[in-house]
C-alpha cells in the first residue's frame, strides 16, 4: 500500500490511551505501527515535522449530509469528503435523506462505491429507519446493515409513530447498531423557523419551543428502555434534553447524544439579522440552553460533537427567512469554531474536545479509528492551536456556502489531515 | 436634528426623537389633504415603487396617494399579477427593480424580515409596509399621530391592544413605539394568541377583556384572521371568540372610561372583534387613522427621499 509516514515531534493527544505528550507516530501500510518518543524513520518514509502542532486520532463526524445521490447540486461524495478533509475529519457518516433515500442496500452500495472511487476520507453510510423516510413502514434494515450501514436514522424527520419506532429499535437489536433520533415533535414545531422565545416574539417568526425536542427525547429514552435498544439523539439543543439524557444514562438506559458546533457557539440572538444561514433544525436556542450543552459535553452526558453538515444551494438560503431551507454547512468551520469558542476561553479542556471527536464517536458506532495505538487505522488529525483564520465561504471545498460564520476570525484550525497514512489535506 | 437613515424598517430601531420627528413631519404635511390642488413638488422627479407581495388595498393606496401628492412617480408592483407567479424569487425581483433605479421601494410581504432582506440588497431607500408578523412601522406612526392629535400628548397614556397579538405586526410596531414615547401598554387576548415572553417587551398582559380595557385611554382592537385561527387550534370558534373578546357597546359602557378612544388598523371584521355600533360610534377613530395614514406616509417618503434635495413642501 502506501509508503511509511512518520509524524515527528508533535504533541500527541490520544484519549483512548490517555497519552498527552510529545511523541512520534509511525504509519505503515495505512496502519499505525508505533507511537513513542523518538521513533526512527524507516527507509523511504515520508517525515512530517509536527513540532508545535497537536497530533490527534482522525476526527470522526457521525452526522453529515453528503447529498449524493439526488442532490448533487448541493454536495457530492467527492466535494463533501474534500470539505471533511479540509476541516480535519478523516471519517464521516452520511445521512440517509438522499434521493433515492438510502432505504435499501443498492443505495448503500452506490454511496460506498462513490466513496471508494472519489472520496477523500472514509464514508460510513447511515440507513433510513422507514421506507422513503415517510414514517409509515420499516426500511429494509437487515439488508442495509449487511451492506454496511453503521446506524439507522430518518434524520431531518422525526418518526412520529412511536409504535413503528419501537419496532425499528427491536428489529435492529441483533445488528448491534443504534437508531439515531431527530427528536422534534412535528406538531409542536409546526410553522417554526427558529427557537420560541423573546427573539421569535420580537421578530414575528414562528418558533419551536424547546419542549418540541424534549418530549421526543423523553419518548425515545423510554422506548430505548422498553426495547433495550441503543438510541442516539442527534443534535441535542436544549437544556431539558441534556437533563433527560443525563437521567436516562444514570438509570442505565442505552442512550447517547451528540451536539453540533453551532449549538455550542451561537444562540437565537444570531437570528436577529434574518440571515437564513442561522436557520436550522433544531434551531439555535437560548443562552441557558447553550450553557447546558457545554456542561453536558464536558461531563460526558453528550458523547460526541457532530456537525450536521447540511449543504444547500445559495438560492435555497438567500431569500425570505421563513421560506429558506433548514441547515448549514459545518465541516470546514467546526474545528476552528470549537477551538476558538470552547477551548481557548477555557470552557472545554482540549483533551475532552479531542475525545468527543475521536474515541467517543468511534465507540458509539463501533467504527475503526478514534485512537492512536498500534493496529489502528493510520488516520490522524493535526491541529494548529494558534493559527488565526478568517472564514471565507468562497474558498470552501464544499459545493455550498451556507455558513453563519462567514467573515468571522477564529484562533485555532486543522493543520493537516491524514487518512490511512496519506495526507489528504492540505 | 436631521433624518439620517436610508430605510424605515422597524420601530424597534428608532429612538424617541426619530419617532417624534416622523410624526411632526407628517403633522406638518397633513394640510395638503385639504387643499384644492393636492400637490406639492417635494418629490418631483423621484420614483417610488410599491412592491406588494400581499393583498392590501388600504396601505398600498395610502402610499400611492402620499407619493402622488408629493409629485413623485409611483409605480405599483403587485406580486399576484407579476413575476412571482412565474417563479421568480424575491431576491431576483429585488435586483431587477434595483436595476431600474428607483428612489424608494415600499415593500409589503408575508415573510418576517423581508424588508430587511430588501434593504440589504438595494442601495435606495426601503420602507417596510408590513413584513409577516414582524413590524408595520407606518401603521404605528399613524396610530401615534392619531392619538396625539386627540389627546394632545402621548407621554403617560394607557393603551390596551386586544386580539391576536401573536400574529400582529401592528401590535409589535405599536408596542415599540408606544413604549419609547412613555406610554403604558397592556396586550390582551386568549393565551394562545399572546406570544411567549411578550412581557420582556415592556408590556402588561391581560387575559380578560374587562381587565384590559379598564382605565385605559385607548383601546386598539386587532383584526382576527379567523379561518386560520380556528384551523390552527388556537381558538375554538368564531362564536366563542366574539363572545369573550368582541368589543360591544355594553362592555364598553360597563368597563371602559367614558372618554376612551377606539382604534383598529382595519379591515374590521364587523361583529367579531368590534360590534358595528362601536366601529361607527363616537369613540371610534378608525377613519381618522386612515386619514393620518396618508400624512404619515408623506412624512416618511419626504424624509427618506426629499430632504436631501433641500426642497420643502
Amino acid at each position: 500500500m502506501s509508503a511509511a509516514l512518520l509524524v515527528r515531534g508533535g504533541r500527541v493527544i490520544d484519549p483512548e490511551s490517555g497519552v498527552d505528550a510529545v511523541q512520534d507516530v509511525l504509519v505503515e501500510d495505512g496502519v499505525i505501527t508505533r507511537v513513542a518518543a523518538s521513533v526512527p524513520a524507516p527507509e523511504g518514509a515520508r517525515t512530517i515535522d509536527a513540532t508545535g502542532k497537536v497530533v490527534c486520532p482522525g476526527f470522526i463526524d457521525i452526522h453529515v449530509h453528503l447529498r449524493e445521490p439526488g442532490h448533487e447540486y448541493k454536495e457530492t461524495v467527492a466535494t463533501g469528503t474534500r470539505a471533511a478533509a479540509a476541516g480535519g475529519f478523516t471519517a464521516v457518516c452520511s445521512m440517509a435523506n438522499t434521493d433515492p433515500v438510502n432505504d435499501n442496500g443498492a443505495v448503500t452500495d452506490y454511496i460506498l462505491a462513490k466513496a471508494r472511487a472519489e472520496g477523500a476520507v472514509r464514508v460510513y453510510p447511515i440507513g433510513a429507519v422507514t421506507r422513503g423516510l415517510k414514517g409509515e413502514s420499516l426500511a429494509e434494515l437487515a439488508e442495509l446493515a449487511e451492506a454496511g450501514c453503521v446506524a439507522f436514522s430518518d434524520d431531518g424527520k422525526c418518526v412520529m409513530n412511536a409504535g413503528l419506532y419501537r419496532h425499528a429499535m427491536e428489529y435492529v437489536l441483533p445488528f448491534g447498531v443504534p437508531v439515531i433520533s431527530h427528536a422534534e415533535d412535528v406538531h409542536l414545531a409546526r410553522g417554526a423557523s427558529m427557537n420560541e422565545g423573546v427573539v421569535s416574539t420580537e421578530l414575528g417568526l414562528g418558533g419551536a419551543p424547546a419542549t418540541a425536542e424534549d418530549v421526543m427525547v423523553a419518548r425515545d429514552i423510554l422506548l430505548a428502555e422498553l426495547t433495550g435498544a441503543h438510541v442516539h439523539i442527534a443534535h441535542l439543543s436544549t437544556a431539558g434534553a441534556v437533563r433527560l439524557v443525563r437521567e436516562g444514562k444514570a438509570r442505565g438506559v442505552r442512550v447517547t447524544a451528540e451536539v453540533t458546533p453551532h449549538h455550542l457557539a451561537l444562540t437565537e440572538d444570531a437570528v436577529r439579522a434574518f440571515d437564513p444561514n442561522t436557520k436550522m433544525a433544531p434551531p439555535l436556542r437560548s443562552k441557558r440552553d447553550r450553557e447546558a450543552l457545554v456542561e453536558g459535553l464536558v461531563d460526558g452526558t453528550i458523547d460526541c460533537i457532530a456537525t450536521d453538515h447540511a449543504p444547500h444551494a445559495l438560492s435555497e438560503k438567500e431569500g425570505e427567512y421563513d421560506h429558506a431551507a433548514f441547515g448549514i454547512v459545518g465541516l470546514e468551520t467546526a474545528v476552528a469554531v470549537l477551538l476558538d469558542q470552547l477551548v481557548h476561553p477555557g470552557h472545554v479542556p482540549l483533551a475532552t474536545l479531542v475525545a468527543r471527536m475521536t474515541r467517543d464517536p468511534a465507540r458509539l458506532l463501533n467504527l475503526p479509528g478514534g485512537r492512536l495505538t498500534a493496529g489502528a487505522p493510520g488516520d490522524l488529525t493535526l491541529l494548529d492551536l494558534d493559527a488565526e483564520h478568517t472564514v471565507d465561504p468562497a474558498r470552501f471545498r464544499s459545493k455550498s456556502r451556507n455558513t453563519p460564520f462567514g467573515g468571522r476570525t477564529f484562533r485555532g484550525a486543522p493543520w493537516m489531515t491524514i487518512v490511512g497514512g496519506r495526507v489528504v489535506s492540505p | 436634528m436631521s433624518w439620517t437613515r436610508k430605510d424605515l424598517l422597524t420601530m424597534r430601531d428608532l429612538d424617541a426623537a426619530e419617532i417624534t420627528m416622523l410624526i411632526d413631519t407628517a403633522a406638518s404635511l397633513q394640510e395638503i389633504a385639504s387643499r384644492e390642488i393636492k400637490k406639492v413638488p417635494a418629490l418631483r422627479g423621484k420614483t417610488i415603487v410599491n412592491l406588494f407581495y400581499e393583498a392590501s388595498t388600504r396601505t398600498r393606496t395610502s402610499f400611492e396617494i402620499a407619493g402622488k401628492w408629493l409629485s413623485a412617480d409611483v409605480i405599483n408592483f403587485s406580486a399576484s399579477g407579476s413575476s412571482t407567479s412565474k417563479g421568480e424569487s424575491f431576491v431576483d425581483t429585488a435586483k431587477n427593480i434595483a436595476a431600474m433605479s428607483p428612489d424608494v421601494v415600499v415593500v409589503r410581504h408575508s415573510s418576517s424580515g423581508a424588508a430587511e432582506l430588501l434593504a440589504r440588497e438595494l442601495t435606495c431607500s426601503v420602507v417596510n409596509a408590513g413584513d409577516g408578523a414582524h413590524e408595520h412601522p407606518t401603521q404605528a406612526l399613524l396610530d401615534l399621530l392619531t392619538i396625539r392629535e386627540k389627546k394632545g400628548h402621548l407621554d403617560g397614556l394607557n393603551v390596551a391592544i386586544v386580539g391576536d397579538i401573536s400574529h400582529s405586526r401592528v401590535a409589535r410596531s405599536n408596542i415599540h413605539g408606544m413604549r419609547k414615547l412613555g406610554m403604558t401598554v397592556t396586550v390582551a387576548g386568549p393565551p394562545t394568541l399572546i406570544p411567549p415572553f411578550v412581557q420582556e417587551l415592556g408590556v402588561k398582559v391581560a387575559y380578560r377583556l374587562e381587565d384590559a380595557i379598564r382605565d385605559v385611554d385607548v383601546i386598539m382592537m386587532l383584526r382576527l384572521q379567523h379561518e386560520r385561527m380556528v384551523a390552527a387550534g388556537l381558538i375554538p370558534s368564531l362564536r366563542e371568540y366574539s363572545r369573550y373578546w368582541g368589543l360591544t357597546l355594553d362592555r364598553l359602557h360597563a368597563h371602559a372610561r367614558p372618554d376612551v378612544l377606539i382604534m383598529h388598523p382595519g379591515p374590521v371584521n364587523r361583529g367579531i372583534e368590534l360590534s358595528p355600533e362601536v366601529a361607527d360610534g363616537p369613540y371610534s377613530l378608525i377613519l381618522d387613522q386612515v386619514a393620518k395614514g396618508v400624512a404619515v406616509r408623506m412624512g416618511v417618503l419626504f424624509l427618506l427621499a426629499g430632504s436631501k434635495t433641500g426642497e420643502t413642501a
